[in-house]
Parts: structure tokens; C-alpha cells; sequence
């Protein structure tokens, strides 16, 4: 301000000086935009990688391969005394029809090597698959009937492509031989892939072709209803008293540094809660939806107390001035009147929680979910396990029909979390309103 | 609403108080991950085949399940432990002071370490004292003083061996397979170098400290526990050697072979019948007081030690199981089956 220009030199004018950094300007701007829109194309192509990747390797899992074979209900075998007893009908030795159907298709094969890769290239679950259908219609007995057997695992890959045909023998875990009875049974068109109930309807099993997620998926739902009816009363409670009827003194500046650090913390360190205090102490059942929901619920609350806190925090202080004004309790107020407002807020955050919770595997190592069950379970105390740990246990399988299967299993997990986020965010853009 | 809610959920916890009182239907079983396919299979055939309903199987690690298993009796520890170690005698008191005295030890079968490369590349031939010095932290000079491990090429310890770069991927400490590859295999490789066998007369902790120890600077990769994950990445870099159980090696013979121990090539039959070095016996232990209380403990013991499940043609052959020779097989079978509790072991 106080110094005089040098004289001679014209007197520089404020709009030279913008002009001259226009230029620079402009061009920073661009630069920022650029970087931000090359991290945004960075992001999504990771993530479309990785769904290509899942997809290419899982979808093949959604069919499953059959093979068509003569069996003869042989009415010795399945029913001696013939008195079509379903107790006796349910034990008999199916697997000798299917066996007996293998030789008479290849009557060539009498070595005893060659017999059992021959029998080996039906499923073990191929014998319950006839049993039920016995059970279901005894006149079956005596008759002959084309039936679709579910294939060996080892086979489903081949048709599928997962083998390559092309390798020396000694490479390849299906051998020449079977390979030559695949073909001549995909030549007579007795090979056929259909889709694949299995996968949805069964437990797991040490089989392939046998497993399913339904184990997973209803230990899964039984966890997340639990986690739910825990986690979202006590966190709107507790959100409701710190945002409204807490004194704000030292002790709830403590409390609130602490539920923000919770929300922080490894989820590990609430399994190891939940063994100390739960299981050891309070004796709840291991490996059950009901430990791992109350572990889930102390892992989710922060989430939710948070977002309820800031859902309250988002309605006008008009709203329960007015309330209290024309006569309403503190308690009236709250109830009839902030906490409908807040409500689409609260339950975004819990929707949030809940997926958080869904895909969770860490903390439920410690308490037993990490476990071979096989029976669906059918209550909040049956062993179970849950979706993202059968994906855990599928992928450390050495089988190799297992990797498709592992990849089918994540789309599943991806196809429920990617449903609740949305239900969060068609909540928020429905009901939230702006003052 | 929330009070309905509240409600609930203090009724569902009242309920499940009252469940604990209940007697468990179905046998618990807990432990190695390494046993794990083996006794999830047996579990399996078990429920389908008979009325009673198909185990639990909890994979803990060998250390895990042992210390849940002797943490007493009651329908709250589990009935069976697998392991892919023998229990430890310090385990074993640990039972015994908490009431878990009788219990039955069931050896079931190898399983091998295999290491091995990528096809892409040619099939190693390696003896343990040569991958002892690849893996070793310190490693005796000349002058018998131990050293940082100098190697970084194979072709430097043995001029005949690729002219790559040390490059090893193998499981974490948490894991049994970790456990059994330092036991056998290193220790074996160590105990091969003079001034490391002197050592276990002198200073026990320092031999251990020796032959046990893992180099940390970069040529020994902790891939985790996922053996899929180490057979994909041994795939990918075909200058890597992985590390990881035989059933993995077994399921990928397209892609992977196995390297040559002591010209003993990693196979089924090397195995079984104890050429291959890299081998180690895994085991179940069944606590023989849950039996009779817990029904179907015996059953699964006697389908488990039937020849259609651990026979040389039995269904856990499939899963990759090496089987016992016969007579041991028929030995412990019946021992097992008639719940014959196990002494004190030796350490």
C-alpha cells in the first residue's frame, strides 16, 4: 500500500495480475478434476475386476452335471419280503442299483481298479437321490427307468472345462479311461447340465456336488434377526438418551470419546469378548446364531448409536420447541415427534450395522462358528455357521470344484449386501427430509 | 414398539439359560485343520448312514483343540480332538488335572509335507540339509560360528541346483503344517552339520533356537493359512517353492510337481510306506467319559476305524489320506474300538 510504483513503469491494475493467474488457475482446476475422476475410474475398475473375476469363476457353479443311466429297480435288492415297509425301503443298498447300472452300460470293465474309478464317477449322494424317489413312489420297484445321477465332482469339472482334455495322462486328475466314458456318454447324449438346486437346498459337505449354502444362509438370517432385535432397541435408546436427555457434562464427553473408539476397534477383540464373557461366563451356547449375534450386536452398536445420534441431531430444535410449547412432555416430545422424524436416519445406520454384521468372519473364529455342520439349522440355538465363513472353509478346500463353488458362495454374500444397501439408500431418499 | 422388541429379546435370553441345562444329541469334535477334511468326511458318511445326527466339526489348529478338549468334562467340551501332533505331555496333565483322565488315542494315518514348484520349471532335487540352509536364520561358517544366512541364489549352496533366487512360500506359525515342516525338515536338515548336532549335547535351547529358526529377511514368504493360495501363487511365479500339504499337491498335478527329497519324489506310496521324509502321523483322541452320555461317540470311533473309511481303498483314501500298514491298522482299530485309554506320553 505505502509503496509508490517505480517510476516509469506503468502501474500495475488488479485485473493484470487475475488475468496473468487465469491461465494457472484453470489449469490447476483441471488437474484436480482429472485426478479425481481418474481415482473414481481406478476404484470402479477394481471393483469390476474383481466381480469379473468371481463371476467368470462362480457362474459355472449355478448348473451342475448329470448323467443318464438305466437303473433297474431290482425289487431283491431294494424290497426281499416285499412288503414295500418304508423302513426297510429306506435302508436298502442303493448304491448297488447304480453300480449294477454302471457294469451293464460298460460291460467291458472287470478289473478291480478300473471298476472302482468306474463307480467313482457317480456322486456318494447319487444313492439318497434314488432312495427318495423309491420313497416317494414304491411302484417304482421292479420297474427300469432312465434316471439323471448326480456326477462326481472330478466329472463335473471335466464337462465343465475345468480339466483340460488335453494333457498328458499323467497330469490330469480324471484318467484317459473315464475320460473315454464321458465321451461316449456325452456322444449317446446322456450327459446333461442342469441347474443347480443343490446349491441352495443342502448343507455343507465334504462332496462338491452334495454342498450348499442353506446351512449358511439360515445361520446367517437367524444371526442377523438376533443381532437386529439386540442391537437396534438398545442403540436407539442409547443414541435418544446421550442426544437429548444427557446432562453434558465430563462423564458423557468420556462415554462419547469411548463408543466412537469402539467403533474402531478390531471386530477380533469382540470374539474374544464374546468367549471370555459369554461362553465362559454366562455359558451361552458355542457355535450358535445366538453368541454370534450378541458378539455381532457389540460390534454394531457404535455404528448405530452413532447414526442415530446424528439423525436426532438432524431434526430442528423448532420441532420440539413447538412440542414443548403446546404442552407436551420431554418424553412426548421425543417419542411422537423427533424420533419419527429421525427413524429413516436410524434405520440407514442399522441397515448399514447389519451388513457390516452379514459379512463379518473375525470375531466369529473365536466362538466355534468355524465348524463342519452339516444339518440346517433350525433354531437361534443349533450349531450353525454363516455365510462368509462357509466362503472361508469352501476356499481352504484342496478340491477343486470347491473354487467354483467359493465364488458362488461370495456372489450370493455380494447379491444380500448390495440388496441391504440399497434398501438403506431407497430408505434415505424416501423418507428423509431436509429443513 | 421397542418395549415388545425389549421383551423379546429378554424372553430369547431367559430361553437359551435353560437350553445349557439340556444334554447335547450330537458329538462335538474339535481341532486340526489338517484332520479336519479327513474327520468332516467320516462325519458326513456318519449322519447320512446312520440315526444318529452328523457331528460338529470345529477346525481350532492341533493347540486349540487339545486345550478346549482337556478343559474338563461336561456337555460343554467337546468329546473329540484331532490333532496332526501327538498330544504333548504337558497337554496331557493338563486333561488329567481337569478330570479328563481316560482317553483314547487313535492314530489314523499320514499326511506328507510336499514342496513343490510350478511345471514350468524343472523338477527340483533337493536333501534336507540343503533346504535347511536355503530356510535357516543363522547357519554355521566354516570356523563353526553361526552366521545371518548368507544365501540368496539355490545355485549358491549347491552349484547344481537353479540359478534363481531363494524364493519359498510356506504357511504362518499358527499352523500345524508349519509345526511338522520345522520338526521334521529343518530339524532333520540341521542335525546333518556337525557344528549344529554339537550343540544339542551343550545347549539345548540354542539347537532349538538354531534348527527351528526361520529366516525373516524376505526369501521365506508366510503365504497364510489358505494351502490354495500358496498352490496359486506357486503357479503364478514359476521361480517359487511352495510349501503346504500333499492332498493340495495331489489335486493340482496339472499345474504343480512335487520336489525330490533326498530323491524320494512326494507320491502317495512314498509316503505310506515311509521313504518320503517329510511325513508325520495325525491322530484323534476321544475322551472317554462323554461315552454313553453323548450318544454316538463309540459309532463314530468304529466308523472312523472301518476299513470302508481309513482302509487303503476306504473313502478317506479318496479325501487324501495315507493309510497305516495293516497290521497296525488292525492293532489300533481294535484298540480304538474298544476305548482302550492311552498312558502318559513321553514328552
Amino acid at each position: 500500500m505505502n509503496k509508490t510504483p517505480a517510476a516509469g513503469a506503468p502501474p500495475k491494475r488488479a485485473i493484470d495480475i487475475v488475468n496473468a493467474s487465469l491461465k494457472r488457475r484453470y489449469a490447476r482446476e483441471r488437474r484436480f478434476r482429472f485426478i479425481g475422476l481418474s481415482a473414481v475410474i481406478l476404484g470402479l475398475s477394481f471393483v469390476g475386476l474383481l466381480f469379473a473375476d468371481i463371476i467368470a469363476k462362480g457362474h459355472s457353479a449355478f448348473v451342475q452335471t448329470y448323467i443318464q443311466l438305466p437303473v433297474h429297480f431290482e425289487a431283491a435288492v431294494l424290497d426281499p419280503d416285499g412288503s414295500r415297509n418304508p423302513e426297510v425301503l429306506a435302508r436298502a443298498n442303493y448304491q448297488q442299483l447304480i453300480r449294477d447300472a454302471l457294469r451293464t452300460e460298460f460291460p467291458g470293465v472287470t478289473d478291480r481298479r478300473e471298476t472302482r474309478t468306474l463307480y467313482s464317477m457317480i456322486s456318494v449322494g447319487a444313492p439318497t437321490q434314488l432312495r427318495d424317489r423309491v420313497l416317494a413312489n414304491p411302484d417304482l420297484i421292479g420297474t427300469t427307468q432312465d434316471v439323471w445321477l448326480l456326477a462326481d465332482d472330478d466329472i463335473d469339472m471335466l464337462v465343465k472345462g475345468h480339466i483340460d482334455r488335453g494333457l498328458p495322462e499323467n497330469q490330469r486328475r480324471v484318467k484317459d479311461q473315464a475320460v473315454g466314458w464321458v465321451e461316449q456318454l456325452e456322444a449317446q447324449g446322456r450327459i446333461a447340465k442342469r441347474f443347480n438346486t443343490i446349491f441352495f437346498t443342502n448343507g455343507t459337505s465334504r462332496e462338491p456336488e452334495l454342498a450348499g449354502i442353506a446351512g449358511a444362509l439360515m445361520g446367517s438370517f437367524y444371526t442377523l434377526i438376533l443381532t437386529l432385535l439386540f442391537a437396534f432397541p438398545i442403540g436407539v435408546g442409547a443414541a435418544i438418551y446421550l442426544e437429548e436427555f444427557a446432562p453434558k457434562n465430563r462423564w458423557t464427553d468420556l462415554i462419547e470419546v469411548n463408543i466412537n473408539n469402539l467403533a474402531a476397534v478390531p471386530s477380533i477383540v469382540f470374539g474374544l469378548l464374546g468367549l471370555a464373557v459369554f461362553i465362559s461366563v454366562f455359558g451361552v451356547p458355542r457355535s450358535t446364531p445366538l453368541v454370534a449375534a450378541l458378539v455381532l450386536t457389540l460390534m454394531t452398536l457404535p455404528t448405530i448409536i452413532i447414526a442415530s445420534r446424528a439423525a436426532l441431531k438432524s431434526v430442528p430444535p423448532s420441532i420440539r420447541e413447538a412440542a414443548l410449547g403446546v404442552g407436551a412432555s420431554p418424553l412426548q416430545t421425543q417419542i411422537h415427534h423427533v424420533l419419527p422424524l429421525a427413524m429413516p436416519g436410524m434405520l440407514t445406520g442399522t441397515i448399514i450395522g447389519m451388513a457390516q454384521a452379514l459379512g463379518e468372519t473375525a470375531p466369529l473364529l473365536m466362538i466355534g462358528m468355524i465348524a463342519f455342520i452339516v444339518e440346517i439349522p433350525s433354531g437361534f440355538t443349533s450349531p450353525s455357521t454363516v455365510l462368509p465363513v462357509q466362503i472361508f472353509l469352501w476356499a481352504d478346500s484342496p478340491e477343486r470344484a470347491f473354487v467354483e463353488r467359493t465364488s458362488a458362495a461370495i456372489m450370493v454374500l455380494l447379491a444380500f449386501l448390495i440388496l441391504m444397501n440399497l434398501t438403506a439408500v431407497l430408505l434415505r431418499r424416501r423418507f428423509e427430509r431436509r429443513w | 414398539m421397542n418395549k415388545s422388541i425389549i421383551a423379546a429379546a429378554v424372553t430369547l435370553a431367559a430361553a437359551t439359560a435353560s437350553t445349557q441345562a439340556m444334554a447335547r444329541d450330537s458329538v462335538w469334535i474339535a481341532g486340526s485343520s489338517t484332520v479336519f477334511p479327513f474327520s468332516t468326511t467320516v462325519a458326513e458318511t456318519f449322519g447320512r448312514e446312520t440315526s444318529f445326527p452328523t457331528p460338529k466339526v470345529e477346525a481350532l489348529g492341533t493347540g486349540g483343540g487339545f486345550k478346549i478338549f482337556c478343559s474338563g468334562v461336561g456337555v460343554d467340551k467337546p468329546d473329540i480332538s484331532n490333532a496332526s501332533r501327538a498330544i504333548k505331555l504337558s497337554e496331557f496333565d493338563e486333561c488329567q488335572a481337569n478330570g479328563v483322565t481316560e482317553i483314547t488315542e487313535v492314530k489314523i494315518g499320514y499326511d506328507g509335507i510336499a514342496i513343490a514348484n510350478s511345471k514350468q520349471s524343472p523338477v527340483i532335487d533337493l536333501n534336507l540339509a540343503e533346504l535347511w540352509l536355503a530356510l535357516a536364520k543363522d547357519i554355521p561358517n566354516e570356523a563353526g560360528e553361526f552366521v545371518a544366512n548368507p544365501y540368496r541364489k539355490w545355485s549358491e549352496i549347491n552349484p547344481d541346483l537353479p540359478d534363481v533366487a531363494i524364493e519359498v512360500l510356506g504357511p504362518p506359525p499358527t499352523s500345524g503344517t508349519r509345526d511338522a515342516f520345522v520338526e521334521i525338515a529343518m530339524e532333520g536338515g540341521c542335525n546333518t552339520f556337525d557344528a549344529v548336532k554339537a550343540l544339542k549335547d551343550s545347549d539345548k535351547d540354542k539347537h532349538k533356537a538354531v534348527c527351528h529358526g526361520i529366516r525373516e529377511d524376505g526369501a521365506f514368504i508366510e503365504a497364510g493359512e489358505n494351502d490354495n493360495l500358496i498352490v496359486q501363487k506357486i503357479v503364478a511365479n514359476p521361480n517359487a517353492i511352495g510349501i503346504f500339504g500333499f492332498s493340495f499337491l495331489d489335486q493340482n498335478t496339472d499345474t504343480i510337481q512335487g520336489t525330490l527329497i533326498d530323491g524320494i519324489e512326494p507320491t502317495f506310496e512314498s509316503i505310506a510306506d515311509g521313504s518320503y521324509p517329510v511325513a508325520r502321523s495325525i491322530y484323534f483322541y476321544v475322551k472317554n467319559a462323554h461315552v454313553g452320555t453323548i450318544p454316538g461317540i463309540q459309532e463314530y470311533v468304529v466308523e472312523f476305524t472301518s476299513d470302508k473309511a481309513w482302509g487303503p481303498e476306504g473313502y478317506l483314501v479318496d479325501k487324501g489320506l495315507i493309510p497305516l500298514p495293516d497290521a497296525m491298522r488292525a492293532s489300533m482299530g481294535a484298540d480304538a474300538q474298544a476305548l482302550t485309554p492311552m498312558t502318559a506320553p513321553a514328552n
